[in-house]
């Protein structure tokens, strides 16, 4: 290789190591300080790594004893993943016809753009009626007015995301399954969806993940253990008068780890759905 | 493809969706309008709201505080949504370069993507404790700061440290837009443009810039509408403060809502605000129907 050009290459390796540093100081110092003792983390000057690997609070969030940090984060865990999971199943029943219907009857693409707004309107905007609602309706603070919440944000998305992937099925099988007898059910079933299957995947996920991450719906509508979901969990937390470092950052390992872990190992259809869907925030 | 009664069944596939958003968002959303004109408030039971016309608008339009709110949203906006281009697409060029482990790097890249928002502004939070924080035994222990400073309530560095936290996690979304972008560009066009004798700089304007202009724009309406809501960051980290320098608009209308409970006034103020979202949410439609017309 010529001089001329090992210096871009030098400046390429160079780059990209600050921009892993940059990238993971921050996540790994999170880690670290979830295995650290609070004396380690409260020492002038900072020692960095800790004297010795301290899991305990890991185990203190889970495990299950009445009125603990424990009992505390594994309700929030089971409200993050209930309202999640039923959001999303709610948003692929209603979201999957919908985005049929507007990927093969055009002629509404108007509606689908109004659809697309109600994503993207800030929440300020639906927050007091919904509550003044979910007040009289005795359902305040629970997981099924959450689940119910978060619909006015996935479905939209769901349906924008779908409708992209079935565009991208061709009309020509759908046809063929026709001839052969089908109904519109049927072909929907039996040919689009398994046609769509990665985009359906892709859209679930996204969706989950739309959920896990929601806060100011769960701060509003929720005040206990019975459907404080785990952001709201850490934000009480972080909030806390007797501030244990270690637990706080533990809690967050915990709850990042399932969207990480989901867009480090999938991130290649994560992109795709992206470049599909073109939305996201 | 012809079904029986093709505009009935597109209309009965939709009705699902369009009877759930009529009641979760429409219902609310024409509530918030009915309340903006009532002095509701969020206390007790059977209180007797009355009708105000137009006050609640008037009093926002001259609430010095809501003013001063909204010119710190659009600098939140402005300054974190600008930070995260210019990033993005630095970020991008580099990924689309060839080194070993590339992959991997794209991989590391979307994980602050990923993190919770709340996670990440409580992981922030914590760098930037002014007694015990990462970020001041960092800096002291490279001699550059004398003394531990606090990141968070400081006048003046506060909310540029808020927005370096949201910098942090929302960039890898531009870059990774960008990057899917940069590699459809064909290898033809950069060597055509190499016999032609173009330089870097004349190659980025010429070929690159163009052929990632459509999407950069799309991500970067995206990120301004997302960036104008803030609020759970700002929540984590400051609640606002110090004395309201990071209190934004979702965060006042929050406090207007929720701690001095009136829904009537909260309501004209949401309205205010989702207005404003409104025009970049035309802007980010009219873009999208400009591409698919494209296309």
């Amino acid at each position: 290789m010529s001089g001329r050009r090992l210096l871009p290459q030098i400046l390429t390796y160079l780059a990209v190591l600050v921009l892993v540093v940059v990238t993971l100081a921050p996540l790994v110092w999170l880690f670290i300080m979830s295995i650290s003792s609070t004396k380690d983390l409260t020492t002038l000057p900072l020692p960095w790594l800790p004297s010795h690997e301290d899991f305990s609070r890991y185990a203190r969030l889970l495990t299950l004893a009445a009125h603990s940090t424990g009992e505390e984060f594994i309700y929030a865990l089971r409200n993050s993943l209930t309202a999640s999971l039923s959001a999303t199943a709610i948003a692929l029943v209603v979201g999957i016809p919908a985005a049929y219907s507007f990927s093969r009857f055009p002629g509404r693409i108007g509606l689908l753009y109004a659809v697309l707004a109600t994503y993207m309107m800030p929440p300020v905007a639906l927050i007091l009626p919904l509550y003044l609602v979910f007040s009289a309706l005795h359902l305040l603070n629970s997981v099924g007015a959450l689940t119910i919440v978060y619909c006015t944000i996935l479905l939209p998305f769901v349906t924008w995301l779908l409708k992209a992937n079935f565009d991208a099925v061709p009309v020509e099988i759908e046809q063929a399954a026709r001839i052969d007898g089908a109904g519109l059910f049927g072909v929907i079933r039996h040919v689009t969806l398994p046609v769509a299957k990665a985009g359906l995947g892709t859209a679930a996920l996204f969706a989950v993940l739309l959920a896990w991450d929601e806060f100011f719906y769960a701060l509003l509508y929720t005040n206990d253990i019975r459907a404080k979901t785990l952001p709201v969990a850490i934000a009480d937390f972080a909030a806390g008068r007797a501030t244990d470092y270690a637990l706080i950052s533990a809690a967050g390992i915990l709850t990042a780890l399932p969207p990480v872990l989901i867009a480090f190992f999938l991130q290649k259809s994560l992109i795709a759905g992206l470049a599909a869907g073109g939305v996201k925030g | 493809m012809e079904w029986a009664g093709q505009k009935r069944t597109a209309w009965g596939l939709l009705l699902p969706l369009l009877l759930v958003i009529a009641v979760v968002t429409g219902y609310p959303l024409v509530n918030t309008v009915r309340l903006s004109f009532t002095d509701t408030a969020l206390t007790g039971q059977n209180v007797q709201a009355n009708w105000v016309g137009l006050d609640n608008f008037a009093y926002v339009f001259t609430d010095p505080d809501f003013g001063d709110a909204f010119w710190r949203t659009l600098y939140f906006t402005g300054v974190s949504v600008g930070a995260e281009i210019l990033l993005g697409v630095l970020v991008a060029l580099l990924l689309n370069r060839d080194f070993i482990g590339r992959s991997l790097v794209r991989a590391v890249l979307v994980l602050p993507w990923a993190l919770p928002t709340i996670v990440n502004a409580m992981m922030w939070r914590l760098i930037y404790n002014p007694d015990y924080g990462a970020l001041n035994a960092l800096l002291s222990q490279l001699g550059l700061i004398d003394s531990y400073r606090s990141w968070l309530g400081e006048p003046g560095t506060t909310m540029n440290m808020v927005i370096l936290a949201d910098v942090w996690k929302n960039y890898p979304l531009v870059a990774l837009i960008v990057l899917a972008a940069l590699q459809n560009i064909p290898a033809e066009l950069y060597q055509a443009a190499a016999i032609d004798g173009a330089g870097p700089w004349t190659k980025f304007w010429k070929i690159t810039f163009p052929e990632i202009f459509g999407p950069l724009t799309v991500a970067l309406i995206l990120r301004l509408i997302e960036a104008f809501k803030v609020f759970d960051i700002i929540y984590v980290m400051t609640r606002g403060g110090p004395a309201d320098e990071t209190k934004t608009v979702s965060f006042f209308v929050y406090e207007e809502s929720f701690a001095y409970l009136r829904a009537g006034s909260g309501a004209a103020y949401a309205l205010t605000v989702a207005a404003t979202s409104g025009v970049m949410i035309a802007m980010y439609i009219f873009l999208l129907r400009r591409q698919e017309a494209q296309a």
